[in-house]
């Protein structure tokens, strides 16, 4: 089967966001780059998938500039087979994500599209769930199990929701997101490494898929939230309670 | 002018905190509108929940059947398109839970218009604020193109509270087409427990990686939050562990929260755990390492090794309660 897996090029989760004077955007001076920390975990789900069922091709898909380049090598070097990266420096927003995935499916046909609940930077948790959409495939969002069927026509999904845990059967092609518990995902070996600048990386641009990409909404303005300060250090339990009843009146 | 459509999201025959929240919000963007503003409920029997959401002064439209019995994203997208179609809807609003994570950027795609998640201000019937970047950057967001789909935090509004004027109750009968009848619910798996719910608490006790196993959340945390009458929550780090289940992390990725009061017990405080915590309006940390940048945030701060501090703070609050 074959497994398109979709990744993001984002600033590091440790990072110290700063906005921009104007407030367009945020200062990327000095920011370290990396793979969504979700699209890592459903990289790493579709190599366990390939480790399982021989035959298995893992192909990976970004959107963006060509810096993600890097990203999409570290994804090889984990493991993928092959990649393709869509050129454009316009932000896309994640309906025309899931747009430029569905166009792409057209031509790559896989079984499972597998991606990220969210990305850190925009947080916008949608994209996964717009290409469901548009394709008419069933979803299985924030995943914490993927079991796959036999057959490899289905897969029961263990999600991760308010209260507990709730199993779905799909059929495929089907879209998965995957959430922290999915897995914990690999290094790339050195051999990794190596292997993976000689795997194919398909350069697109944008304008050549014929998408439409046009935003629907915009960011009228981008501001950094009012700071909380600290209050103050307590001496002793004691003095916490009194001033949790008598100050702020809590308890 | 376009009306407003609130997704009721219930759970064992009730309508949780937050639908009372994507519920103000909604009429909120109804009156920015200059439209109504409507509420779905779809399930299987839904006669007693569409008679107690209409108590809210909506109108409420209510799609029963054996399809809508368990939430699945497919099955549902579909009646709500429908709905918005039949009903002159201009915005579609739900809290942004597990469900409304799930269902409204595919009810956004169904609509092809623009979609704005975890909304935290409604400045007009197009205009959102929402944060990004684990909340260091908040934008002011505008959807130019029509119907909008919209997810609100639901630390961000307050619930609504019951109407006077009772709302008027519709039926309709809406069968997913085969595109959207393909996921099937199996089973859910509920966490039990006799404490409140995270997301609707007046006080939350959250415990991190400095507790150290999921025994010493028993042994040491469990009790604190029963004297106070406080919800459990977590670190990533904790849930991480495996020291607690996952439901249970507050955090960028996992629930906000906006207590009365937050209590975080050995939490060092990552940019991400501050996302889902920092509106909280009284912050306690509790930590023995005065560097932790929990501190920063926290209104009263205690450096103590916790595994005797929380105790005798479990024994202070008895005694404060019994006096």
């Amino acid at each position: 089967m074959k497994i398109l897996v979709c990744v993001k090029r984002v600033p590091d989760p440790e990072t110290v966001i700063k906005l921009t004077p104007e407030g367009a955007s945020i200062v990327t001076d000095n920011v370290k780059w990396v793979i969504n920390p979700f699209d890592e975990i459903a990289i790493e789900e579709a190599l366990r998938i390939k480790e399982k069922a021989a035959g298995t091709e893992v192909v990976l898909l970004s959107i963006g500039q060509k810096t993600a380049q890097e990203q999409l090598r570290t994804g090889l070097a984990m493991g993928a087979d092959r990649a393709i990266l869509v050129l454009t420096d316009q932000v896309v927003e994640p309906l025309a994500v899931a747009r430029v995935i569905e166009k792409l499916v057209g031509t790559e046909k896989p079984e499972l599209i597998l991606m990220g609940k969210q990305a850190i930077d925009d947080d916008s948790n949608c994209a996964g769930q717009m290409v469901a959409e548009l394709l008419g495939w069933p979803q299985a969002t924030f995943a914490s199990k993927v079991v796959l069927g036999g057959d490899q026509k289905g897969a029961q999904v263990t999600r991760e929701v308010d209260g507990g845990l709730e199993t779905l059967a799909i059929p495929l092609p089907a879209v998965v997101t995957a959430d922290l518990r999915l897995n914990e995902p690999r290094y790339a070996s050195l051999p990794g490494i190596m292997k993976a600048r000689k795997k194919e990386l398909k350069e697109i641009p944008l304008a050549e898929l014929g998408v439409d990409v046009a935003p629907r909404t915009r960011i009228v303005k981008l501001e950094t939230p009012p700071k909380r300060t600290g209050g103050r250090k307590v001496g002793s339990v004691q003095e916490l309670v009194q001033v949790l009843h008598d100050e702020a009146k809590v308890i | 002018m376009g009306n407003v459509l609130v997704v009721a999201e219930h759970l064992h025959g009730k309508f949780p905190k937050t639908t009372l929240v994507g519920l103000q919000a909604g009429k909120q963007a109804a009156t920015l509108a200059g439209g109504r503003c409507l509420a779905a409920v779809l399930g299987k029997g839904v006669d007693a929940l569409a008679a107690g959401l209409a108590e809210y002064g909506v109108g409420v439209i209510a799609v029963d059947g054996a399809p809508y019995e368990h939430y699945v994203a497919d099955a549902y997208t579909a009646a709500i398109a429908e709905i918005v179609k039949q009903k002159d809807v201009e915005v579609v609003i739900g809290a942004a839970t597990a469900v409304g994570k799930d269902l409204l950027p595919r009810v956004a795609a169904r609509l092809g218009g623009g979609m704005a998640s975890d909304v935290t201000a409604i400045v007009d019937a197009r205009t959102f604020k929402r944060p990004m970047y684990a909340g260091n950057a908040i934008a002011t967001i505008q959807i130019d193109s029509a119907p909008r789909v919209v997810s609100v935090r639901t630390t961000a509004f307050d619930a609504a509270p019951k109407d006077a004027q009772k709302g008027t109750v519709e039926k309709l009968a809406v069968t997913p087409d085969a595109a959207h009848a393909q996921a099937r619910f199996v089973e859910f798996a509920e966490t039990k427990s006799d404490r409140p719910v995270l997301t609707e608490a007046r006080i939350v006790c959250s415990g991190g990686r400095g507790l150290k196993n999921g025994e010493n959340f028993t042994v040491y945390l469990e009790p604190l939050c029963d004297a106070l009458g406080a919800a459990m929550g977590a670190s990533r780090a904790a849930v991480d562990a495996g020291f607690v289940p996952n439901d249970l992390q507050v955090g960028q990725t996992g629930k906000v929260v906006a207590p009365a009061l937050y209590i975080a017990v050995g939490i060092s405080g990552a940019i991400q755990h501050l996302a889902g915590m920092k509106d909280s309006k009284v912050i306690v940390a509790i930590n023995k390492d005065a560097e932790a940048p929990i501190f920063q945030i926290a209104d009263y701060g205690l450096v103590a090794d916790l595994f005797k501090a929380v105790p005798e703070l479990t024994e202070e609050v008895k005694k404060l309660k019994g006096a």
